[in-house]
């Protein structure tokens, strides 16, 4: 049988347990945007993110051979990890190719995954100029921009892929998949 | 050991075609089960003798335990995934599921997948942001998130590309678990997301999450701010009671319920609030769903219902008819498992299993039902329902919309062919 200390005991626990979940600890320590920016890789299909520089396909060759050749082919379109260039129009078709060229739906991505990720073995070592440059080269391989078009923060958010409407958001979604 | 006494059993224990059984009657009936992979114990032959370590005192004890050395080949099967040596820590292996039974997922044998492999991490120096469209951009340690109130959850976490193999024009004849083991089930304790973000206060023009990790892939997913709010998510520090191991995380992951494993961004180290997704690599390039009308489903969050046979599967093999149990997993981001039938006749009849109580919602079952095998060929086939009404689908169906090669959110009905011999195989039914 219970006595009541006991019963006035488990109503305070009770309530301390349920109070917990909403009070929060407060034990973040407050800092600023310009606290993260080294860690603040966040790029938006709006341009948001981009940081400043540029680069054509014609000085990004350089930086492609150096850094990308060896795992993605001396002209983007093959190697161990696969190519990154090809397949346009073949969405459709029975055997689908998706690269880079094919199948992204914003040139801001690929400057987004590459800044993050790429080169694999050593991420963040290129310079934004480089970034650009690089990222120019692999469109021009795709037959998306010119050898001498210029990509920085305002021209690489305009860039048509051509895969720009080919996804449909399943969210929120009527539909199961 | 099989047994054929009191074979056929009547007409009314009888629940489906090619042998499957009803647990009434098998209680009733006293027949001993089988166990697969076993051949028949002999008669005895010899009085039974007392073995050694009944006579000597055994092993101290160990500050970590480890399994015993006669189960050392129960282990994650690799899967690289380049060629010439490159990136070879990028790769996924298995979650041995026919090696195992019951629901949870040990830590030691839960699936990897790796986009740059494990990060070596000092709890000690790493740091979680939390920033973007927020009143106050705050960072936390993780001595400080220990100190946060916590909840415990039990939930899979299954990879987008789990079953990819049999997204190939032939049955691949692999394991179950080199087949759909990127999967694994534990339980998770850690801080519900929405605390955290409450304390920093979220801007109501915020819609999005930008979900980041601190590997070398810093992998990055947008995540929608009304899951997390709604009190799923959390931001998991253990996993059944100790921490995080390397590959799952450690420090602290992303845990969400039912959704792609993909999206449980591990080694979290930053989330940005923002009003759009961001189309990142892993949410456009990957994990969407190419259809034939060139077409790609993005954002498909929630993993669909699914379930898979164990025992009999390739290598878990009948030796000789006679009674079995017929033992499998299902599962479904969208909630409760209600239903499993089971086919032994390639999906021409079907016996509801009997489903071991006490899973929740987004948790591995494990489902059971009697079988008698006659030792001709039958093709076993198990049908998960769950609690939306979502049934799971045949191959044929689940691949209809899709484009050649789509291999994402494969949960179609797997059918096992057991061949007179006992041998399994992966066959498309
Ligand atoms: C050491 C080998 C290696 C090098 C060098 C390398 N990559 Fe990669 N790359 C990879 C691997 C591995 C992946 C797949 C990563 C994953 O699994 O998420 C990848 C993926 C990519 C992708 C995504 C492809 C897709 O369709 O999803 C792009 C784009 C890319 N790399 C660009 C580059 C660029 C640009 C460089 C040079 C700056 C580069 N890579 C250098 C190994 C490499």
């Amino acid at each position: 049988m219970f006595m009541p200390r006991t019963l006035i005991r488990i109503a305070v626990v009770a309530s301390i347990l349920i109070a917990l979940p909403v009070n929060a600890q407060d034990l973040g320590q407050q800092v600023t945007e310009d606290d993260l920016a080294l860690w603040d890789l966040t790029t938006e299909s709006n341009g948001t993110g981009l940081p400043p520089g540029s680069g054509t396909a014609r000085t990004g060759q350089s930086v492609w051979s150096e850094n990308c050749a060896a795992c993605h082919g001396a002209k983007a379109d093959g190697g161990p990890a696969g190519s990154l260039v090809g397949g346009i129009g073949s969405l459709t078709s029975a055997a689908p190719v998706k690269t880079v060229g094919s199948y992204w739906p914003y040139a801001t991505s690929l400057f987004d995954y590459v800044r993050r990720a790429m080169p694999y073995q050593d991420p963040g070592s290129l310079s934004d100029d480089e970034l650009y440059a690089v990222v120019a080269y692999i469109l021009n391989r795709n037959e998306i921009i010119d050898d001498d078009a210029v990509m920085n923060a305002k021209s690489l958010k305009d860039v048509k892929m051509p895969n720009r409407n080919g996804f449909v958001s399943y969210w929120p979604s009527p539909l199961k998949n | 050991m099989a047994s054929s006494k009191s074979l056929p059993p009547s007409q009314e224990s009888i629940e489906a075609g090619g042998g499957l059984i009803n647990r009434r009657w098998l209680m009733k009936s006293g027949l001993a089960i089988g166990t697969f992979g076993l051949t028949a114990g002999a008669a005895r032959a010899e009085q039974i003798g007392v073995p050694e370590w009944s006579s000597t005192p055994g092993k101290g004890m160990s500050g970590y335990g480890q399994p015993s050395p006669f189960e050392s080949d129960v282990s994650r099967p690799a899967l690289k995934l380049f060629t010439d040596g490159i990136a070879d820590e990028s790769g996924v292996s298995f979650t041995p599921l026919e090696k195992l039974a019951g629901t949870m997922t040990p830590n030691g044998l839960f699936f990897e997948r790796h986009h740059s492999g494990i990060p070596e991490i000092d709890p000690a120096k790493h740091k979680f942001a939390i920033h973007g469209l927020v009143k106050r951009r705050l960072v936390f340690s993780v001595e400080n998130l220990l100190r946060y109130p916590m909840v415990t959850r039990t939930c899979f976490i299954e990879c987008a590309g789990n079953s990819l193999f049999n997204s190939l024009a032939e049955p691949q004849q692999r394991s179950a678990g080199e087949i759909h083991g990127l999967i694994g089930n534990a339980e998770w304790t850690g801080v519900p997301l929405a605390l955290l973000l409450e304390e920093a206060g979220v801007d109501v023009e915020a819609k999005w999450l930008h979900v980041e990790g601190a590997d070398a892939a810093k992998m990055s997913r947008s995540v929608p701010l009304k899951q997390a709010l709604a009190g799923d998510a959390i931001i998991a520090l253990y996993q059944n009671g100790e921490r995080l191991r390397p590959e799952q995380g450690y420090p602290m992951r992303l845990v969400l319920p039912g959704w792609q494993g993909n999206m449980c961004v591990k080694w979290l180290r930053r989330i940005k609030l923002v009003t759009k997704p961001l189309h990142t690599k892993d949410e456009t390039s990957k994990y969407t769903l190419l259809q034939k009308d060139g077409k790609a489903r993005q954002f498909t969050f929630e993993m669909g219902v699914k379930s898979v046979i164990t025992a009999p599967s390739p290598g878990v093999t009948p030796s000789g008819k006679g009674l079995y149990q017929v033992s499998g997993l299902a599962w479904s981001g969208g909630g409760r498992i209600t239903r499993v039938e089971i086919s032994a006749d390639g999906g021409t009849s079907w016996a509801d299993a009997h489903i071991n109580p006490g899973s929740g919602p987004q948790a591995l079952a494990r489902f059971r039902l009697p079988w008698l095998w006659d030792g001709s060929p039958r093709t076993l086939m198990s049908r998960a329902t769950d609690e939306t009404g979502s049934v799971q689908p045949t191959r044929e169906a689940w691949y209809r919309p899709f484009a050649a090669g789509q291999l994402f959110h494969q949960n179609a009905i797997q059918a096992w062919a057991v061949a007179a011999n006992g041998e399994v195989r992966n066959v498309y039914a």
